[in-house]
C-alpha cells in the first residue's frame, strides 16, 4: 500500500469504521449508564437561590472557591488545552469543510495562523499536564495505564495534523494519513475510556446539582 | 462474621445507580478532590483522595454494568474484589472520612463523592469491614435506644434536673403540640444545657412542645455504619411516636447527622413523606428572631469564630440560620476565610468520632491542624459551635494540642444572653 492507497483507505472505509463504532459506543454507553435510573427523594425539598442541576452544569466549569490558588497547573492547563483543542478541531477550515461533506452543516473558519498557534500552545499545555500528573503525588497515586493512553490518544491527532500543515518530517500524504488515523483511533477509544467524560461530565454535575438543590444547597 | 463476597457483590450492585455509574465514568483522575479533603490536605498521603476511597466499589460497577468489564471478567481479565481488600479499605470509608462532602463541592466533572462513599459504606457494612467502635454504637441504637447505651430512666432524670434549674415544665408524651423535641445523647450527656436553653426558649415564644420517652434519640448510627435496613429502624422510632403523638414539627437538635438522619435520609428509608415537618433547631430560633421573638439582652464581648458543622450546613441545608443568629448575640463575630458551605470538618464526623482505635485517634489528632490553624489565624479564643458531636470532637482535639480555646454551642449561648 502506497501512501496514497492508505490515504484513500482513512479517508473511506477506515473513517466509516470509526464513526460508526464511535457512534454506536456512545449511544450504548449511554444507555448503559443512564439506564440504571434513580431513586426519587421523598424528603420534602427546600428552595435556594441559585440551587439546581442546571446551576451546577454551568458553574463547575469555574474552580471553586480557593481552589485556582491550590492546584493552578490543573486548572489554568486544563482550560488552556480544553480551549485549545475546541478551536483547533472545530476551528480549522479542512476540519469545518469534512462536517460538512458529512453533515451539510458548516461555520466560519478561523484564520490558519491563528489556529495553527492554538495548536502549538495546545501540545505545550498538554505536556504541562502531562509532567503535572508525574510530578505531583495525588495525580501520579490515581494514574493507570489507561491515564498515560488517553493523553497519547488526545494528543497525536494534534501533532500530526499540525505537522502535516507545517510539512514536517514526514511527506504530506503520509502525514495527513496518519492524522486522520490517530483521529480514528481516538473516536474508537473515546467511548470506552475516561475521555467518555465529554459526555457523562453534563449528567454527573446535574445529578450532584440536583441532590444538593433538593436540600437548598447550590454546589 | 463475614458475609460471602457474592452477598457484598450483590448490595454493591444494589446500591449503583444512574448517578454513580455516571459519576464514575467522568472521573479523570485529577486528583483534584484530594485538594478538598481534610485527610490529604493534613497528612500529604494520596491514599486519602477521596475518588481512591470508592476504588472497589468503581470495580464492581465496571464488571457488573459496563460491557468492556463484563467481557474482561468473562475472559478473567478482570480483578474480583476480596475481603483482604475490603479490610484495608476500612481505613479509609469509615477512618478517614466523615461524609464531610468538601469533595462533592469541587469535582469539575461533578461527582458527589461523598453520595458514592455513603452507598460504599452499604456494601462495608454487609461484609462487616465496619470498625468495632461504630459497630458498638449501632449496636447500643437498636438494643437500648441510644448510641451511647443511654435509657430513658436516666434521659427522664436530666429533664428532671432542666426542670429545677429553669423552674420551667417540659413535658413528656404530651399528644397535640406544636414540637416534639429530639435530642442527641451526646447533649444529654454531655451538654444538658441544650435542654435547659429550648426550655427557656419555647416559654418565652410561646411554643407547645413535648419530649417521647420511646423516640428521644435523633443520631442515627445505621446511616453512619451504612446499614439501610437499622438506619430505617431507628427512623421509625420517630416517625411513629411523631404521628402518633400528632405533632407539626419535629425539632432536630443541633447534632449534624441526627439532622440529616432525620431530615433528609428518614423519608426515603421508610419509602414515604412524613406526616410532620422536621425543622432544625437553628432553623426555628432563626425565624423566632426574624419575628422579635428572640431577643438579647446584652452580647457576648469576646471574639470568636463559628464552625459550620457539614452535615447541618453543606449537607443539610441551613446556609444562612447560623451566621445571623451569631451576629445577633455576638459583638466580635470574626469570620473564617472557608466558611459556610465551604467550612472544614472537624474530622469526627460520620461515625468516625466513635472509632476509638490508636490510629484513628492519632489521625483525628492530626487532621485538626486544619481547624486549629483557623482558630489561630482568626487569633480567637472562642469558637462557637452547633453540633454535639463536632464539639467533643473538637474538645479532644485541643486538648490534644493544649489549647485553650473556650467552645460553645450556639442555641445555648443565645439563650444565654436572652432578654428574660
Amino acid at each position: 500500500m502506497n501512501d496514497l492507497q492508505f490515504l484513500t483507505w482513512v479517508r473511506g472505509p477506515g473513517l466509516d469504521i470509526a464513526v460508526g463504532i464511535f457512534v454506536l459506543g456512545v449511544l450504548w454507553r449511554l444507555f448503559e449508564i443512564y439506564s440504571l435510573g434513580r431513586k426519587p427523594d421523598l424528603a420534602a425539598p427546600r428552595h435556594a437561590d441559585g440551587a439546581s442541576g442546571l446551576h451546577t452544569v454551568f458553574r463547575r466549569s469555574l474552580p471553586p472557591h480557593g481552589m485556582l490558588k491550590r492546584s493552578p497547573v490543573s486548572y489554568i492547563g486544563g482550560y488552556i488545552f480544553h480551549i485549545g483543542l475546541a478551536i483547533v478541531v472545530f476551528g480549522f477550515a479542512p476540519h469545518i469543510l469534512l462536517v460538512k461533506n458529512l453533515t451539510g452543516v458548516s461555520w466560519p473558519g478561523l484564520p490558519s495562523q491563528f489556529v495553527d498557534l492554538a495548536a502549538v500552545v495546545t501540545m505545550a499545555a498538554m505536556v504541562v499536564v502531562l509532567f503535572d500528573r508525574f510530578n505531583k503525588p495525588v495525580k501520579r497515586f490515581l494514574s493507570t495505564f489507561e491515564d498515560w493512553f488517553t493523553w497519547a490518544v488526545t494528543f497525536l491527532p494534534v501533532l500530526t495534523g499540525w505537522m502535516a500543515v507545517q510539512h514536517l518530517l514526514l511527506p504530506y500524504t503520509l502525514m495527513l494519513a496518519l492524522h486522520i488515523l490517530s483521529v480514528e483511533i481516538l473516536l474508537v477509544v473515546l467511548p470506552f475510556t475516561k475521555l467518555f467524560h465529554v459526555f457523562t461530565l453534563f449528567g454527573s454535575r446535574w445529578f450532584n446539582g440536583k441532590a444538593n438543590a433538593h436540600k437548598g444547597v447550590p454546589v | 462474621m463475614s458475609a460471602s463476597l457474592d452477598k457484598v457483590t450483590q448490595t454493591l450492585k444494589e446500591v449503583i445507580d444512574a448517578p454513580i455509574a455516571s459519576y464514575f465514568e467522568s472521573c479523570v483522575h485529577c486528583g483534584l478532590c484530594a485538594e478538598a479533603c481534610l485527610f490529604y490536605t493534613e497528612t500529604g498521603d494520596p491514599k486519602y483522595t477521596p475518588i481512591h476511597k470508592v476504588e472497589p466499589l468503581r470495580r464492581v460497577y465496571e464488571q457488573e454494568y459496563t460491557l468492556l468489564g463484563r467481557l474482561k471478567k468473562m475472559v478473567g481479565l478482570s480483578k474480583p474484589i476480596t475481603h483482604e481488600e475490603l479490610d484495608q479499605w476500612q481505613e479509609l470509608v469509615y477512618d478517614s472520612c466523615t461524609l464531610c462532602g468538601r469533595c462533592s463541592l469541587i469535582c469539575p466533572v461533578g461527582n458527589d463523592i461523598t453520595y458514592m462513599v455513603r452507598k460504599f459504606r452499604e456494601g462495608m457494612a454487609v461484609s462487616g469491614h465496619v470498625p468495632d467502635g461504630i459497630r458498638g454504637a449501632t449496636k447500643r441504637t437498636v438494643e437500648i435506644g441510644g448510641p451511647m447505651g443511654l435509657k430513658w430512666p436516666a434521659v427522664a432524670n436530666v429533664l428532671k434536673k432542666a426542670e429545677e434549674a429553669t423552674g420551667l415544665p417540659i413535658p413528656v408524651d404530651q399528644a397535640g403540640v406544636d414540637y416534639l423535641v429530639l435530642l442527641s445523647s451526646m447533649e444529654i450527656v454531655n451538654y444538658p444545657e441544650y435542654i435547659e436553653a429550648l426550655a427557656k426558649i419555647f416559654n418565652k415564644a410561646g411554643i407547645s412542645f413535648t419530649l417521647a420517652s420511646d423516640a428521644f434519640e435523633a443520631t442515627n448510627a445505621g446511616i453512619q455504619i451504612g446499614a439501610s435496613d437499622i438506619a430505617k429502624v431507628i427512623v421509625t422510632r420517630i416517625v411513629d411516636a411523631a404521628e402518633r403523638l400528632k405533632v407539626k414539627y419535629v425539632l432536630s437538635p443541633e447534632c449534624g447527622h441526627a439532622y440529616t438522619a432525620i431530615r433528609w435520609e428518614g423519608p426515603n428509608l421508610i419509602g414515604r413523606p412524613y406526616q410532620f415537618e422536621v425543622v432544625h433547631v437553628l432553623e426555628l430560633l432563626d425565624g423566632l428572631r426574624q419575628k422579635g421573638v428572640l431577643k438579647v439582652k446584652n452580647k457576648f464581648k469576646d471574639p470568636l469564630i463559628l464552625h459550620d458543622p457539614c452535615q447541618i450546613v453543606r449537607r443539610g441545608g441551613v446556609l444562612q440560620a447560623p451566621e445571623a443568629l451569631i451576629r445577633e448575640v455576638a459583638e466580635n463575630f470574626i469570620p473564617v476565610a472557608d466558611q459556610q458551605k465551604w467550612n472544614w470538618c472537624c474530622g469526627g464526623g460520620g461515625g468516625a468520632s466513635a472509632i476509638h482505635t490508636e490510629t484513628a485517634e492519632a489521625l483525628r489528632a492530626k487532621v485538626f491542624q486544619i481547624k486549629k490553624r483557623q482558630i489561630e489565624d482568626a487569633g480567637v479564643g472562642t469558637m462557637v459551635t452547633f453540633c454535639a458531636n463536632c464539639r467533643i470532637v473538637m474538645e479532644e482535639a485541643l486538648d490534644h494540642y493544649e489549647m485553650n480555646t473556650k467552645l460553645l454551642g450556639l442555641t445555648e449561648l443565645l439563650a444565654e444572653h436572652l432578654e428574660d
